[in-house]
């Protein structure tokens, strides 16, 4: 870790709950690093996509399992993962919930928020095993990410999707 | 999330306030329809006037509902949606299948 990023670290038991401690968590983060409301209020809404991800979708709601969420802030963004102990997923076997026959669907959104709420937006795998989303917003004021290393990209993995 | 609902003749609204998430905003919803179509009353509004927040969860308990509702041949609609849920609906492609109005009056009578 660079000299000049902040790191903080917490690990959440897999329980509903977990959802809101950890965005509660992330926006304090977020408005001490000088995000304004809006970008807070993405930010908080991804960290809760995340997590609910992690819970459902890679804890599969076991109360054994643990999530562990860590936030960087580095001088220029600000970097959240997500990590479950689950099986791991493949971000290409993710249904898009735009397509006409998902619109009804009655999950499968969380990831299409957290890509179009944070600037750059990856699932890895996890040294759990299971699947670790990185995501990250730039800082008010710093300078634009370089051409080819913003944006979205996926990371394929074997499991399950959400 | 809390939820009161009143009849306007053969139409319920719901009047919605606070946050619609995962856990218990979402089981609230749920139970306020079943309870509506338990008593046969399928020609729903949901006034999402006080509204603040709604998180992937709470969309998916709005269509669940509204499919749950059209299944029984009843019809559920969308009133007063405050910019947060009015910009996610929009994101999330959900304005093509709600349908989403500003005036309760007019929402009323679109049932007739």
């Amino acid at each position: 870790m660079a000299p000049d990023t902040k790191h903080l670290e917490v690990t959440l038991d897999t329980h509903v709950e977990s959802v809101n401690v950890a965005e509660e968590m992330c926006l304090r983060v977020a408005e001490s690093a000088g995000f304004g409301e809006d970008d807070c209020y993405r930010i908080g809404m991804s960290v809760r996509e995340g997590v609910i991800n992690a819970f459902h979708y890679g804890n599969q709601e076991k109360p054994d399992k643990k999530i562990h969420l860590a936030v960087d802030i580095t001088p220029d963004k600000m970097i959240i993962h997500v990590l479950d102990e689950g099986k791991g997923f493949d971000l290409s076997h993710v249904p898009d919930p735009l397509a006409q026959e998902n619109l009804l669907s009655t999950s499968g959104r969380g990831i299409f928020l957290m890509r179009a709420f944070m600037d750059e937006f990856n699932v890895v795998p996890g040294r759990t095993g299971g699947a670790e989303i990185i995501m990250s917003k730039k800082l008010p004021g710093a300078n634009p990410v370089p051409n080819g290393q913003g944006g979205q990209s996926a990371a394929p993995q074997q499991g399950q999707g959400t | 999330m809390r939820a009161t609902y009143r009849d306007a003749g053969a139409v319920t609204v719901v009047d919605i306030g606070g946050r619609i998430t995962l856990g218990e905003g979402s089981a609230l919803l749920r139970s306020t329809i079943k309870d509506l179509l338990a008593e046969g009353r399928n020609k729903i509004v949901l006034n999402l006037g006080d509204v603040n927040y709604i998180d992937s969860s709470g969309i998916g308990e709005l269509v669940t509902g509204f499919t749950t509702v059209k299944k029984t041949g009843g019809d559920l609609k969308l009133l007063h949606l405050t910019k947060k849920v009015h910009d996610i609906l929009q994101l999330t492609k959900l304005f093509t299948v709600f349908e989403v109005f500003s005036d309760e009056t007019v929402v009323i009578q679109s049932f007739q």
